[in-house]
């Protein structure tokens, strides 16, 4: 009996402390410090509607764009996909021996070269073709990028080399210079290309 | 792999060895000094004589009440999700099935997840369900650890230490205060921490996205330093918010480690032999480098199959290359490696990428990890593991020799054998059994998703990964039905507790024999030949137990997939 009083106790007390006190603390000291990332890191345009968060991938599809990895997020209730939809991340969860992901792989990349005019046969890059970890994954290696940019740079009637210097310009180096890898943020740099756009307008 | 991999792995592993017997010693501090004035006055609100000693039964009472407890207050709150406030989406409540193993996943700190964070469960659920169950289930794993350490420093006594002290010592002087400073580290990263659940984005190209926020970096911290793992998103730490960048990577690697590989050192001060206690790291950390070569070179090997569909695969300084199905671009192979490795062998469960879509080989080396569980083991049990395993390391060692076996001046006589015994043969019982069993019946089957050796793997480690307590999942497999969340929930359970009793049991049996000094008859258990010993012994048990579900699943689809057979 007493075992159980006192362990009635400590479930209240650390159901208030841990549940309630300690989220409410860290809630409270994150938005002094760092209100931006606490609200998701959110992005807004020049009208201040918010356009998405510079740590999500978004499912750019118009060639203007550089456009992220594969995604296979799911519909809320997890029914079917819905690529680049935050409410539901999920990976494939396909294996690596498995017809499906030859499948899936193929076509991906006969898409990828279709759609960027390379010619058939060429390698492309493993980031391009398989889905990422969250569904969500902002980055793409700077192989990816570099190979893009003709398709984008031709849309937009700008000169490749101007692309390729704006890729050079937003891509983040390993953090530190030693942790993680050289990757660039699709939406960033996709944000840039319109700004140019607009000057140059 | 590049210098850069080098310089990660090497950086990464160096701060573990570094950090680890500092944090060992300010651990043995905490259990070593007296009751804190506001400790004090704790045991006083709520009524807990933290002073009065326990016996071995007792204290094993105490923490399976107090667990109860825990367990039922979290089901009562995933129970009642529909009707609690802070769920503006109107989250439906979780079924009685899930909700029962949510609970037990959370607090036997395996957070398995049978559901989907951030489509299942309000903010209020996740922090008053979902952040309380880690805190204690973490917290419950250390206490029982000091208990059983005791065993082995205590002589003629009945008592193993007071269940409450043992727990609220960590808590208020280790558990709660780093996971504030390092919640508040991941926030500056990038992790959200608001109240707010949902904002809708209207992207560039005019289509509509929703992006779940929450209160993920109070989680987040908490997630990693109690080895607990469940995240807030499905995704788990490949979802962008709960890792942003590789720094926070490397920072959940290293919160993962910090405690659990200081407890060799934690133990060494205990008993009043350090060097006891870095013998134990090398054993721990011989296992768990052996485990991230294997995991780094699987994962960095360019898959056969898809060669004909033209993939460029080769690591170069514009792309890193390897098995990228389901990795992050921000962590590459490299981070996913370390993360994966520590997250297995530290019982944490948590995941920067897909376990499905592994290689073969990283999935063997997870399943054997989970398969022993000490090195170096969740919060506090995995430790507990080890000492089990030295002790019937040590009575082969006295079989060979003909002599009685000695561990640290106790006799380890029949009793002790029996219990150490009892609590090894849980896990081939429960990850057999239960594999066995789910290929067979209909329920179990429907559920996979991958063909072939895959598929099996997929099942294998499910149950591995319940009855370790460790709650990774291969998630393919869909283990939301009611067949897979009642099996697992109580397999977690029984994983959790049913080789912690006998242990409990074996310190008090420790703790009543007399201490023996050395003499020059004394087998040694702090030299190199005992590192072999019990190296030897560990993977013989492993090997013997487990060779057959090995060959079926990840050595049998490694050969297939450089043969180029595809399922």
């Amino acid at each position: 009996m007493k075992i159980a009083r006192q362990s009635l106790m400590a479930t209240l007390f650390l159901m208030f402390i841990c549940g309630v006190v300690y989220p409410l603390a860290v809630t409270g000291m994150a938005h002094l410090v760092f209100s931006g990332q606490a609200e998701g890191s959110l992005v807004k345009n020049a009208n201040n509607t918010v356009v998405g968060s510079s740590l999500i991938a978004q499912g750019f599809q118009s060639p203007r764009y550089f456009h992220p990895r594969p995604s296979a997020a799911l519909t809320p209730d997890g029914s079917g996909p819905l690529p680049y939809d935050g409410a539901f991340s999920s990976p494939s969860n396909i294996g690596p021996d498995t017809k499906q992901e030859i499948k899936n792989v193929t076509d991906a990349a006969n898409a990828y070269r279709q759609e960027n005019h390379l010619p058939p046969g060429t390698p492309v890059p493993v980031d391009a073709v398989t889905a990422s970890g969250s569904g969500l994954d902002p980055d793409i290696s700077l192989e990816n990028a570099f190979l893009q940019v003709p398709r984008v740079a031709e849309a937009r009637k700008l000169n490749p080399e101007t692309v390729r210097n704006l890729v050079m310009r937003i891509k983040d180096d390993p953090q530190f210079g030693f942790l993680g890898t050289a990757r660039v943020n699709v939406l960033k740099l996709n944000m840039a290309l319109d700004t140019l756009a607009l000057k140059q307008n | 792999m590049i210098a850069n991999d080098w310089i990660q792995i090497l950086v990464s592993l160096g701060l573990i060895v570094l950090i680890a017997p500092l944090v060992g010693r300010y651990l043995a501090w905490i259990y070593q000094s007296s009751h804190l004035g506001v400790e004090r006055k704790l045991y006083r609100l709520l009524g807990l004589d933290a002073d009065r000693e326990m016996g071995w039964k007792e204290y094993a009472t105490t923490l399976v009440v107090s667990n109860g407890f825990f367990f039922v207050a979290g089901y009562l709150v995933l129970w009642a999700q529909g009707s609690l406030p802070l769920n503006p989406r109107h989250l439906p409540s979780l079924s009685p099935e899930v909700a029962f193993n949510t609970a037990a996943s959370f607090v036997t700190n395996t957070n398995w997840q049978a559901y989907a964070g951030e489509a299942q469960l309000s903010n209020l659920s996740q922090m008053l369900a979902i952040t309380f169950l880690m805190f204690v289930g973490a917290n419950t794993g250390l206490a029982s650890l000091v208990a059983i350490i005791r065993g082995f420093i205590r002589e003629g006594t009945q008592t193993i230490g007071n269940f409450w002290a043992d727990f609220f010592r960590f808590f208020i002087r280790a558990f709660l205060p780093l996971c504030f400073v390092m919640a508040l580290v991941h926030a500056e990263q990038g992790t959200p921490q608001t109240l707010k659940t949902t904002v809708t984005a209207r992207t560039l190209e005019g289509a509509q996205q929703t992006l779940v926020v929450g209160p993920v970096a109070s989680l987040e911290s908490l997630k990693n330093l109690g080895t607990n793992g469940g995240g807030f998103y499905n995704a788990n730490g490949a979802h962008p918010y709960e890792t942003p960048t590789p720094l926070t990577n490397t920072l959940e690697f290293l919160e993962m480690g910090v405690f659990t590989f200081s407890l060799p050192f934690f133990f060494g001060r205990m008993i009043g032999r350090p060097r006891q206690g870095q013998v134990f790291f090398v054993v721990i950390f011989a296992l768990y480098l052996a485990g991230l070569g294997v995991i780094e070179y699987s994962e960095k090997m360019p898959n056969p199959l898809l060669a004909a569909a033209a993939v460029n695969q080769q690591t170069s300084p514009l792309l890193d290359g390897g098995n990228m199905e389901g990795k992050e671009t921000r962590f590459g192979i490299t981070q996913t490696s370390l993360f994966s490795n520590t997250t297995i062998a530290a019982t944490t469960g948590a995941v920067d990428g897909a376990m499905d879509s592994m290689n073969p080989l990283a999935v063997l080396v997870y399943l054997v990890h989970m398969f022993l569980n000490e090195e170096p083991g969740g919060k506090g049990v995995g430790f507990a593991g080890l000492l089990k395993e030295a002790i019937l390391a040590i009575f082969l060692a006295g079989l060979m020799v003909g002599r009685t076996p000695e561990f640290l001046g106790k006799k380890i006589e029949s009793r002790e054998i029996k219990l150490a015994a009892l609590s090894l043969l849980v896990t081939p019982l429960l990850v057999l059994w239960l594999t066995g069993l789910s290929l067979v019946l209909p329920a179990g089957k429907s559920s996979i998703d991958n063909p072939g050796p895959h598929g099996f793997m997929e099942v294998l480690y499910a149950f591995a990964s319940g009855n370790a307590n460790n709650g990774s999942a291969m998630a393919g497999l869909n283990v939301s039905t009611p067949y897979y969340a009642i099996v697992i929930g109580l397999e977690m359970l029984l994983g959790r507790f049913l080789p912690l009793l006998p242990l409990l049991a074996l310190a008090g049996s420790l703790a009543r024999k007399k201490t023996h000094p050395e003499n020059a008859g004394t087998f040694r258990t702090d030299t190199p030949l005992f590192v072999i010993l019990l190296l030897g012994f560990m993977v013989l048990f492993a090997a013997l137990t487990f060779f057959p579900p090995l060959i079926l699943g990840p050595i049998l689809e490694h050969l297939s997939l450089i043969h180029g057979i595809a399922f």
